[in-house]
């Protein structure tokens, strides 16, 4: 028997096994006896980690008991907390940026100059699902009105819209009959922001779904770190009015997550609760074996929790590109373009 | 002469690379071409005097082509460049093939008017908005779809959104409409983040056994004014409860209905409340807050009062 061919990649594990002589499972040819192996292999493993997690919990609990801190434990990795640091995070205390807020475009908004006037329209094309998805933004928004969209140029509605003093203007886009797109022009001199729309549910396809009053609604916008999700979210807040009628208790949220921001309208309600919650272990007292297995593991408290039960539709968009100033795709100054090159990284969000 | 008839026959019947044969009609793929389709008087490879019209970046020129010439090819094609003005540019044409064939001539000024018409629209077109049609690599499509459903499950929305409220709930945003004292009730989601339970709550069972010495009723919240205007008869009598004298002789009787309370309180079940109407007017939420089923003697031996849920 000649020299074996060594493989270059083999790891110190593999290396281990090899001179101790022990055959690696994927060298062995025999399907059956191979997959036997990888069970006996798999079946370790779930071993050694429901020892690890006894000898976890029993530490924690002896420091508990002796009155020390138990040892912290490990936080598993997301995506969330492994993001690319962003040097343009926006910070609550931060003075330019307040002082941005003041003079932009949506100041007069928040300055509850005007109510905010709504207009919709589609691209050429209004299929069916189009003018339903419509039908229902319509209810959820106050204060919002279709015009249909004939032969004019975007350019022309958007003049038409100011002298209608309107403020926002949403056009939908839709491919193949199916609406895909969302542009949302802020109007006296608004940027102008485009996004994929995708995932839209509408309300009678939700189970359980509920009929939304007309009350104002109130407005959540969750996750929007960065200067551009900030200016992103207060370009949402300009749509819906500034006093919202918090009896009515209805939500409107939107909330970003990696990129991708989740509309949700809700009605919700706060009630009173009784949860049952582990019992507390009180330091020295009743930690020997006998009584604390006499101690009852549970105990009831009284919570207040928020119920919700969702209304209206449910979509998810996505910023492709906000261009400041009002449409204008050619000669417009674009503030963010999204760029293919931008996905390459997984841990990178901009919003 | 004789061998534009050569050149005829040779192209017609057996191959010419330029000729497109279609069901009704054959027509000629060659760039110099007047009419575009294959005749005899259309060939320019048969015909060795000849002219066209050709555009280039959206300038006419005219091109003639001669015997004399049919030596050279390089010198082949005589290139005349044609006014702007369609009017001018139909006197070059005249000009220039003056004592040509009609047929030549008639070609000529039907495939300017032609193309001039088609570059009017063309730029006619250019003003005016185009719709761009973007493609949809059908991998980008599909990783989008898959980050979305990922993004959608890593934000717990449902959670996120309670817990939002709640934050706002606490933080007083909401002001009287809720009757929930707050402060002592803590959020689930808040314990749960937090270090070890047994911390926690350890505090909080040092607080209960407190002894607390309150008056008969639990007057905590502001808008207790309709409950006040409930019991205006007896509200002379309230005032005096609060004296040191009746509070130290309710003493006794009081704790025994603080613990009474204490037990009341931990086997309430959430009360009624109407979570699904759809009403156009907005459910009474303010709903009259919990109180203790609390009975109050009073000294002097006046009517006994209760409080109902």
């Amino acid at each position: 028997m000649g020299k074996r061919m060594r493989d270059d990649e083999e790891d110190a594990g593999e290396v281990a096994l090899r001179k101790a002589g022990m055959k690696l499972p994927s060298n062995i040819k025999n399907k059956h006896k191979r997959s036997a192996e990888y069970a006996k292999v798999r079946a370790e493993k779930i071993k050694e980690k429901k020892q690890r997690i006894k000898a976890r919990d029993t530490a924690e609990r002896q420091a508990v008991e002796l009155g020390e801190t138990p040892p912290p434990r490990q936080v598993p990795k997301t995506i969330e907390n492994t993001r690319e640091a962003d040097e343009t995070v926006a910070q609550p205390d931060d003075e330019e940026l307040q002082v941005d807020d003041g003079v932009d475009e949506f100041s007069g908004h928040f300055a509850r100059a005007q109510m905010p006037k709504l207009l919709i329209t589609t691209s050429q094309e209004c299929s069916s699902p189009t003018r339903k998805f419509i039908k229902e933004l319509l209810t959820v928004i106050p204060n919002a009105t279709f015009y249909k969209r004939g032969s004019y140029d975007l350019k022309q509605i958007v003049k038409f819209a100011k002298n209608r003093d309107f403020t926002t203007m949403f056009v939908v886009n839709e491919n193949r009959k199916q609406p895909n797109g969302l542009l949302m022009i802020a109007l006296p001199e608004g940027p102008t922001a485009h996004f994929k729309l995708s995932s839209i549910k509408l309300s009678k396809k939700i189970k359980g779904h509920g009929k939304p009053t007309s009350h104002m609604p109130e407005l959540l916008l969750n996750n929007f770190t960065t200067r551009l999700g900030h200016r992103v979210g207060r370009l949402f807040a300009s749509v819906f009015p500034q006093d919202p009628q918090f009896r009515g208790r209805r939500a409107v949220t939107f909330h970003n997550q990696r990129d991708f921001i989740f509309f949700r309208h809700h009605r919700y309600i706060f009630e009173e609760k009784e949860i049952k919650e582990l019992a507390p272990v009180t330091i020295g007292v009743n930690s020997d074996k006998k009584s604390r297995k006499a101690a009852p593991k549970t105990v009831k408290k009284n919570a207040v929790v928020a119920r919700l039960q969702e209304c209206g539709p449910r979509f998810t968009l996505k910023l492709q590109s906000l261009q400041s100033g009002t449409f204008d795709s050619k000669y417009g100054e674009y503030e963010w373009v999204h760029k293919p090159d931008m996905d390459t990284s997984r841990r990178r969000f901009f919003l | 002469m004789q061998s534009d008839e050569v050149v005829w026959q040779v192209i017609n019947h057996v191959h010419c690379s330029f000729k497109a044969k279609m069901q009704t009609q054959n027509f000629c793929r060659n760039e110099y071409n007047v009419t575009g389709l294959c005749n005899r008087s259309s060939c320019p490879l048969a015909n060795s005097r000849y002219s066209t019209i050709r555009e280039i970046d959206g300038t006419l020129y005219l091109y003639m082509k001669s015997i004399e010439r049919s030596h050279a090819p390089k010198d082949l094609w005589e290139r005349v460049k044609l006014p702007r003005n369609y009017g001018k540019a139909l006197e070059t044409i005249d000009k220039h093939l003056e004592h040509w064939p009609k047929f030549l001539v008639h070609k000529n000024k039907q495939r300017l008017t032609k193309m001039t018409q088609y570059l009017i629209r063309m730029r006619k077109l250019a003003l005016k908005m185009k719709r761009k049609l973007v493609t949809m690599p059908a991998k980008e499509v599909k990783r989008e779809k898959r980050r979305e459903a990922k993004a959608l499950t890593a934000a717990v929305l449902d959670k996120s959104i309670e817990k939002e409220l709640l934050q706002r709930l606490q933080s007083g945003t909401y002001g009287d409409i809720y009757n929930f004292p707050v402060k002592e009730y803590e959020k689930v989601l808040a314990m749960e983040e937090m270090e070890p339970a047994g911390e926690e709550s350890e505090e909080e069972e040092e607080e209960e056994p407190e002894v607390e010495y309150v008056e008969g009723y639990e007057m905590e919240d502001e808008d207790e004014d309709d409950a006040m205007e409930d019991f205006a008869q007896g509200a002379n009598r309230m005032p005096d409860s609060e004296d040191d004298d009746g509070e130290q002789s309710d003493e006794d009787s009081d704790e025994s209905e603080e613990a009474d309370l204490e037990a009341s309180l931990r086997s309430k079940k959430a009360p009624k409340v109407p979570s699904k109407r759809s009403q156009a007017t907005p459910v009474p939420v303010g709903r009259k807050k919990r109180r203790p089923h609390v009975e109050i003697e009073y000294e002097e031996e006046r009517e006994m009062e209760s409080s109902h849920v």
